[in-house]
């Protein structure tokens, strides 16, 4: 067993449970830890702060991205590169260029908000250190497990084992980081 | 700060009349762990005789029929095929128009009733994807194939190359190429996306080294982590969106290849939308061909309820109506346009010697079957359900073909007039296409997670932390 501590992990039976640990563990000051849950928990991510997310932004910015490119690509192709006259219209023109350029859009930002998603929650990566724990595959089935990580300035072994012990948290082990 | 909580006894007190109540989304619901259970069984467990049953005969059509079709085709030409003047577009424009159709509905499930928040979608909307991205591959297929050399194919694409070639960014049929594909990576990746929790899943419960594995590949070190779902529910809900573009736009663009031609029953404004509605309907019938004995055969009864096959019908009742409406504008403006080429057409769809039949299976099926829908008796009849389906599926492609056949064979000249039929070669390679749907469909339900676990979890009422059974609590006032 390596020194390394990844964190501390406690097991609860139900999201309002989780919900009000977190609540607690928030007010008490922790700022470094985590709520793993077999589906999203509404409120949650108010209790933990978090922000909108930007995975839209990057669906936007791919989007239009793939929007501009589409307009440039057919003025490059049908106006610059290789004029030809079509059925004796302009050789470059807005209304022409709309159903590809929208498509596109659309292929562009479902990209972009898979891309963003996977980039912001940093996947796809090989392994975590909570996978190593057989209770944590209680996760994705019917249980709430808080983390708090050793990063966090408040962590201390065994004051932040008796805090979650307090708030009704069971299976409370720790988690190494063997990396 | 803490939540408001509430009891048992309060919450029913809130609650509506008993004959005001929504219908449970998952009946006999006994937790979560249960429903995790029973919605991995059929891919963890023994494959039953059945599916090797439909298997076997679908992958033979998928993996010898579709390939010899599809091999000679190629190798010899177009001419194989019954098409020829004045009817070029025969059975492969019909089956495109037909697959394009049938994944319409699979997106509008998962993604339009996911933006309008309705949680019975959950437990279909993942079998609702598969179809899509499926009936997209099949459909994308044959108007690479019937351009007649398909080594030419990526002319289509606009890539650089020496002979200083680029598409024609005018032409409707360009921007079905983009359409088609964008089509088949947009569903594609929206319904993988849907599946990385549940791969998450099936990862957690593996029992051999190998699943494990695959499993844990494929979910990508998901953890579930609040902040995960966070920016994956974003994802989502943009996907849901863009898909929901794709709905009206796909089949948009298919009904502009016809009504910027100059052909009498192809040339009408409303065939854009008429397009949309069609492939709904269409694909709602498919939903309920795959639904009614998949739930059955697959023991999810209790997920995949009565009530929401019953919302399905509806559904397919509200397209149908809408394509009625339709089918009597296209004959109204027909008519009231006093033009002879229309009328002649359109008259020539029920009373034509040579494909009235197909006509008036479209009336009958679309406009007449379907009305049947109305009655709840036959709604919670399955089997009703199931020939319903089947008879829609039929009536749709009879549509599709007195569309495309029965508008080209007889145009403005007489001394231009022909006949259609599809050699054995269209009947080969339409049978191939549904052998590979099946085929895949069949792999899918097998291997994949076919509902998604995580979000039928997510609207159980043991997910939502204000309900009693989500471990909702009433306080002793603030501390």
């Amino acid at each position: 067993m390596s020194d390394k501590i990844y964190g501390i992990m406690a097991e609860f039976n139900s999201p309002g449970e989780v919900l009000r640990a977190a609540q607690k563990v928030r007010d008490v000051g922790y700022r470094r830890w985590d709520v793993f849950t077999p589906f999203p928990i509404h409120g949650l991510d108010k209790v933990m702060g978090l922000q909108n997310s930007l995975v839209g932004w990057v669906s936007l910015f791919m989007g239009a991205g793939a929007f501009a490119s589409v307009v440039g690509l057919i003025w490059y192709s049908n106006a610059f590169d290789y004029p030809l006259i079509v059925g004796g219209k302009p050789m470059f023109s807005v209304p022409m260029t709309f159903v590809p350029a929208y498509i596109m859009l659309i292929m562009g930002a479902a990209i972009g908000a898979l891309m963003g998603m996977l980039g912001l929650n940093q996947l796809p990566r090989l392994h975590h250190p909570l996978l190593d724990k057989s209770r944590f595959a209680g996760a994705s089935n019917d249980k709430f497990i808080l983390v708090i990580g050793a990063m966090d300035k408040k962590f201390c072994a065994s004051e932040t084992r008796r805090l979650l012990q307090e708030l009704g948290g069971t299976h409370i082990e720790i988690v190494e980081d063997k990396d | 700060m803490s939540e408001p909580a509430i009891n048992l006894e309060e919450f029913k007190m809130f609650a509506p009349p008993a004959e005001l109540r929504r219908a449970p989304v998952v009946e006999g619901n006994q937790g979560l762990s249960w429903l995790t259970d029973k919605l991995s069984a059929f891919a963890e467990g023994r494959t039953p005789i059945w599916w090797w049953a439909f298997f076997l005969p679908a992958a033979f059509a998928a993996t010898v029929i579709f390939p010899v079709c599809l091999f000679y085709q190629v190798f010899t030409g177009v001419g194989v095929w019954g098409n020829n003047h004045p009817v070029m577009w025969g059975l492969d424009i019909v089956n495109f128009i037909w697959w394009v159709g049938v994944a319409h509905a699979g997106t509008l499930i998962s993604a339009l009733l996911f933006l309008t928040r309705q949680h019975w979608r959950t437990t279909i909307g993942r079998m609702a994807e598969a179809m899509t991205v499926f009936s997209v591959a099949m459909a994308g297929l044959y108007p690479a194939i019937h351009v007649g050399r398909a080594w030419f194919d990526w002319f289509m694409f606009p890539v650089p190359n020496s002979n200083g070639l680029w598409p024609q960014f005018r032409s409707p049929l360009m921007w079905d190429v983009f359409a088609v594909n964008t089509y088949l990576v947009v569903s594609s990746l929206f319904w993988f996306m849907g599946m990385i929790p549940d791969f998450a899943v099936f990862r957690d419960r593996s029992k051999t080294r190998i699943r494990k594995l695959i499993f844990s590949f494929l979910a990508m070190g998901w953890t579930g982590s609040a902040r995960q779902w966070h920016h994956y529910e974003k994802a989502y809900v943009v996907l849901c969106g863009l898909c929901t573009l794709l709905v009206f736009t796909v089949s948009s663009i298919v009904g502009l290849d016809f009504c910027t031609a100059q052909i009498a029953g192809w040339h009408a404004t409303i065939f854009p939308l008429y397009f949309v509605i069609g492939a709904v309907f269409c694909g709602f019938g498919m939903m309920l061909v795959l639904l009614v004995p998949l739930r059955k055969l697959c023991g999810l009864e209790n997920v995949i309820t009565k009530s929401h096959v019953d919302k399905v019908a509806k559904l397919t009742l509200v397209s149908g109506l809408m394509i009625a409406y339709i089918y009597l504008m296209e004959f109204f403006i027909a008519w009231y346009s006093g033009d002879p080429y229309e009328r002649w057409v359109f008259g020539h769809r029920l009373f034509g010697h040579t494909y009235m039949v197909m006509g008036w299976i479209l009336i009958v099926v679309n406009v007449g079957v379907t009305q049947l829908l109305w009655f709840k008796k036959i709604r919670s009849n399955l089997f009703a359900l199931f020939v319903i389906g089947l008879l829609i599926n039929i009536g749709m492609w009879s549509e599709r073909f007195v569309i495309v056949v029965g508008s080209l064979y007889q145009d403005f000249l007489p001394a231009n007039w022909g006949k259609y039929m599809p050699t054995i070669w269209d009947i080969g390679l339409y049978v191939g296409t549904l052998g590979a749907f099946f085929m895949l469909y069949l792999l899918f339900i097998k291997f994949l997670p076919m509902i998604a676990i995580s979000e039928v979890k997510g609207v159980m009422p043991q997910a939502d932390p204000h309900h009693p059974l989500g471990g909702a609590q009433k306080e002793a006032g603030h501390e």
